[in-house]
């Protein structure tokens, strides 16, 4: 029977969604049993909530100073330790399993499957390649281990009603490096809706044309208990923080209902939105490649339609 | 420092609008423009940046693939490269054993930093810097959007989903750049003039005794899932009418 190993995803207190998506994933390869493990300075929280993650039969957790924040040096000869008795090692798709997953891919000598979209078979998956423009099947060696990333916008996470998963404290042996050191994380805190698991997305373009303008979206997103995101032109132009850009090279995210506001529909913009439920656009050029994609399209000046439809909806 | 190691892939054009071929045996690739991966560039024009504020006294770009590659390391000459090493391989090779190649070019030239773009545009496989790192045993700052030096180490903030995180590395280490992180200079004529004075030296990947990686085969290429053509509506009011029909609100 094939094992999984998949790594939790988690802020020290709470489990990360994309964890619970990963676990969707897994469930796709045949008669996997799933362990998830957690790195942590204090696990048990996490690992009670990943022990609920529906399919999951084991937590491995492994407590350590260093892992208060995830550093990929010290995480990945621990976890390579522990993928000798896994057949596959998967991670999330994030800014946290793309740093982590490749160093553990080389460390086990095998290169990583980035991106899984679909598993089609044990060793056959697909993934997106030229920023989604082409899908590519891919298979592993034979007999080879998989370690593999997950388009978490690909899947729906599991349910988390389980009650049958043991958890269990281990020790890896291997070193942790002093290369590496952690020292400060700066997040915009806010009380929205995260934007890669929130149900509905706001997100506004270089059409803004300021930061102020931004006031906007977020007065139409908090009336819609919307998350906000933005295209890369306007994180570029400084109107917001870096961690609101979605698409190619920033959030790839899946809401049920997605506004695209001022925002022309770059392909790497677009890569980051396809696998929305419903995508809105309003922008003033009837051109916009956006409209090609929208589900419902509205051309009209942004500045007049989005406080009417923000006073519609209120 | 005394060296940076810039690596350059050379990749379609980030402005070609790919497409799969009709036989789905892969993706059209004749007579596209090819460019250097932007996230590459950036990576050099750093390089650069810290050897003209005095923090390096030489920049070394690389790239992989057949001689068509020396196009990219001109370019990267053009822009300031000192020198320029290539490569040369079979088309296509994995990440894995490119890692491996870079490692053992590490090995001739003992760089202190080693820039790399975090992912490449074509594959979109966000892998060759983490693994070269690991390879190296060395440290990693992945999704660079600044970089500083101290002391032997550098500190560098990244660009991660939960917004900026800093980390301190102790040199040598491998530095992935992210978008943000600078805006690459315009080559100027007599600058394209001067790079083809400059050394670019050939190395046969045979030569360097490099162990193949198992590579993950692809098997078949298809064009993405097509969106269905939308409605278009006119006014605020319809639009609300369009997302209650669909019960999105």
């Amino acid at each position: 029977m094939a094992n999984v190993l998949l790594v939790a995803e988690h802020d020290g207190d709470t489990l990360n969604p994309s964890t619970a998506k990963c676990a969707r994933c897994a469930a796709d390869i045949d008669g996997a049993e799933l362990h998830v493990v957690v790195f942590a300075a204090d696990p048990s929280a996490v690992a009670e909530q990943a022990a609920a993650l529906d399919g999951v039969t084991k937590v491995v957790t492994i407590a350590h100073a260093v892992h208060a924040h995830a550093l990929a040096a010290a995480i990945a000869p621990q976890l390579v330790e522990l993928a000798a008795d896994y057949d596959y090692v998967l991670g999330p798709s994030t800014t946290f399993g793309k740093d982590l997953m490749p160093r553990v891919a080389a460390l086990l000598g095998v290169n990583q499957i980035s991106d899984i979209m679909s598993v089609e078979a044990p060793m056959v998956f697909k993934r997106p390649i030229y920023a989604g423009n082409a899908i590519v099947t891919v298979e592993a060696p034979a007999g080879s281990k998989v370690v593999a990333t997950v388009r978490t916008a690909s899947y729906r996470a599991v349910g988390s009603e389980n009650a049958a998963a043991t958890i269990e404290s281990v020790e890896p042996a291997a070193e942790i490096p002093g290369h590496t050191r952690f020292v400060e994380l700066q997040t915009g805190a806010s009380d929205r809706p995260d934007l890669q698991t929130a149900a509905r997305v706001v997100s506004g373009g270089r059409a803004l044309a300021s930061s102020e303008n931004f006031d906007i979206i977020y007065k139409l997103a908090d009336t819609m208990g919307a998350g906000v995101g933005a295209s890369r032109a306007a994180v570029d132009a400084g109107y917001v923080p870096n961690e609101m850009q979605v698409g190619q090279t920033g959030k790839i995210i899946a809401p049920d209902l997605y506004l695209a506001i001022g925002i022309s529909g770059a392909i790497q913009h677009l890569t980051g939105i396809k696998d929305a439920g419903t995508i809105v656009a309003i922008n003033k050029d009837e051109e916009a490649p956006i409209f090609e994609v929208a589900d419902i399209g509205l051309v009209g000046d942004l500045f007049s339609v989005v406080p009417e439809l923000t006073e519609a909806l209120s | 420092m005394e060296k940076i190691l810039v690596g350059l892939k050379r990749v379609v054009d980030y402005n070609v609008r790919v497409r799969v071929k009709n036989d789905g045996s892969g993706v059209e690739t004749d007579g596209v423009k090819m460019s250097i991966n932007p996230f590459d560039e950036i990576a050099l024009e750093e390089a650069l940046r810290i050897k003209e504020r005095g923090e390096a006294s030489e920049v070394i770009v690389i790239s992989m693939g057949s001689q068509d590659a020396q196009q990219q390391l001109r370019t990267g000459l053009a822009m300031g490269a000192d020198r320029a090493i290539l490569v040369e391989t079979p088309e296509s090779v994995d990440p894995l054993s490119r890692a491996r190649v870079l490692l053992s070019i590490i090995e001739r030239e003992s760089p202190d930093l080693v820039l790399l773009g975090k992912q490449a545009i074509d594959d979109d496989n966000n892998q060759m810097g983490q693994m070269l790192a690991a390879l190296w045993s060395r440290p990693q700052a992945t999704f660079a959007s600044n970089i500083t030096f101290q002391n032997g180490a550098a500190t560098v903030t990244r660009e991660v989903d939960a917004g900026l995180e800093t980390i301190e590395v102790d040199l040598p280490a491998v530095i992935t750049t992210d978008l943000r992180l600078n805006e690459p200079r315009y080559v100027k004529l007599p600058d394209i003039m001067k790079a083809k004075k400059k050394p670019l030296d050939t190395v046969a990947v045979a030569d360097l005794g490099i162990d193949g990686a198992p590579a993950i085969s692809e098997t078949a290429f298809a064009p993405p899932a097509q969106r269905e053509k939308g409605i278009m509506v006119d006014d605020v009011a319809s639009l609300v009418a369009a997302l209650k029909d669909k019960g999105l609100i």
